[in-house]
């Protein structure tokens, strides 16, 4: 079945959407159905149909600031897990505008970073947060 | 090329199962698309279920809590309902994968795939979970200690489907405790999984359920041990007899997660563990 991240980098040529594992284990990929973070590795596309699909091109122009956050602390080496971080995070702030640790921790459990050691990507959140 | 059908109720979707009972229903696609990359096995056809309005939701009714079968662990985690009478159900569905998976897995895939690692499955089967299945020929209440045949076989039939669960609302005064054993908190899949209700009454236990996972080839329920331990006095003792008598009644075995005595070890002190929890 047609995936979901295939269609949005081959076809839409929405290359910010990352594959990492394609088997649902590391949250590169993810992207918001209907609001809601998911794994586009994940998604067939037939279940697409009439339903929104937000990617990190469109989080690019909502929130800008939070990129320059990342950057700032050191959220960002190498940048494969980059772009499914800043969705899952730009979904959390909207479910909660001021997340504790906790919340940001057990918000990124399902994505991987193997760079930074999390301490940057938490530290931009709860300062974009914070603003 | 798969083909994908896509009907928008409760009623198409049955039928259209019933012409072709080789269709694969498909829900939130944690399992389904987990596929090996290199051998990429295509499924011939799919019966899309996330459109039937009638199997996602949680309602409450007086005797028992029916959960659709769609329904995300998301939903079944935020919801206070389920936090109120089922805490147990709630906490499994809070460690099941991550955000992202919670946000998509459902539970009547979580049942349907019958792994035997599956969390939420031990929990159904202390509450003593009906699962309600449905075909054109209706519906058939399936006791849930009775679904689970067989290493990833269950008493569904191929012209049926996961329509609810109903979990009869508990006793005043009973426990429930539930317990994943797993690499990481997040994302991990279990070693061993534990859920557990209890009553007191008295100082002893009225009432005493416990299943496992990932320590037998199905979720089971462990009833010989229920039965040695009904009716004893809460404390240390009855807590390690009870996690004895459960880690002679599996036989784990040793696979990519695990070993088997890791898994029986765990069993042991996890089941004594909650046991003393129930007070
Ligand atoms: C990264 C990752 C982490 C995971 N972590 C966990 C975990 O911690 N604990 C855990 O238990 N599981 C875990 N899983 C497995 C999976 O998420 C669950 O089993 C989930 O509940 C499956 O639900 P689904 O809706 O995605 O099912 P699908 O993939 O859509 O379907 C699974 C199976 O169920 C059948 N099916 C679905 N709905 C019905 C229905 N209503 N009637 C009849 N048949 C039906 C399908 O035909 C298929 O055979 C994980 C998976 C991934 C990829
Ligand atoms: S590529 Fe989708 S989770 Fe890793
Ligand atoms: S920055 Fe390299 S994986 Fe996160």
């Amino acid at each position: 079945m047609a995936r979901l991240l295939d269609v949005l980098r081959e076809r839409l040529e929405l290359t910010g959407t990352k594959e990492g594992c394609g088997e649902g284990e590391c949250g590169a990929c993810t992207v918001l159905l209907e609001g809601r973070p998911v794994l586009s590795c994940l998604v067939p596309l037939v279940q697409c149909a009439e339903r929104e699909i937000q990617t990190v091109e469109g989080l690019a122009d909502s929130v800008p600031s939070f990129f320059e956050q990342f950057v700032a602390t050191g959220g960002v080496q190498c940048g494969a897990c980059t772009p499914g971080i800043v969705v899952t995070a730009a979904a959390l702030l909207v479910e909660s505008p001021k997340p504790t640790r906790d919340e940001v921790q057990k918000a990124l459990a399902g994505n991987l970073c193997r760079c930074t050691g999390y301490e940057g990507i938490i530290r931009a959140l709860i300062e974009e947060a914070g603003r | 090329m798969t083909r994908a059908l896509t009907p928008s109720n409760l009623r198409e979707a049955l039928s259209l199962l019933g012409e072709d009972p080789g269709l694969v229903p498909m829900a939130g696609c944690t399992d389904l698309m987990v596929t090996d990359p290199v051998e990429r096995v295509e499924l011939p056809a799919v019966l899309d279920l996330t459109r039937v309005r009638e199997l996602r939701g949680i309602r409450r009714g007086k005797e028992a809590l029916e959960i659709g079968a769609t329904t995300t662990f998301s939903e079944i985690g935020s919801s206070a309902d389920v936090e109120e009478l089922f805490p147990a159900l709630a906490r499994a569905a809070r460690v099941i994968g991550g955000w992202q998976i919670q946000n998509r897995a459902t539970l009547g895939g979580n049942i349907a795939n019958a792994s035997p690692a599956g969390d939420s499955l031990p929990v159904l089967l202390v509450l003593d979970a009906t699962l309600v299945a449905a075909s054109t020929n209706g519906e058939r209440r399936i006791p849930y200690t009775e679904f689970h045949v067989g290493y990833r076989r269950t008493a569904l039939e191929p012209s049926e489907l996961i329509d609810r669960v109903s979990l009869p609302i508990p006793v005043p005064g009973s426990v429930q405790a539930f317990r994943k054993v797993g690499t990481r908190e997040a994302q991990a899949i279990s070693k061993v999984v534990v859920a557990m209700l209890g009553r007191v009454e008295e100082g002893k236990l009225a009432d005493y359920r416990l299943a496992a996972g990932s320590v037998a080839p199905t979720p089971v329920r462990l009833a010989e041990v229920e039965d040695s331990i009904r009716g004893r006095s809460v404390g240390e003792e009855t807590a390690s007899l009870a996690g004895s008598l459960a880690r002679a009644a599996v036989k784990p075995i040793d696979d990519v997660r695990s070993t088997a005595t890791y898994r029986a070890f765990a069993l042991e002190r996890v089941v004594r563990r909650l046991t003393l929890q129930l007070i």
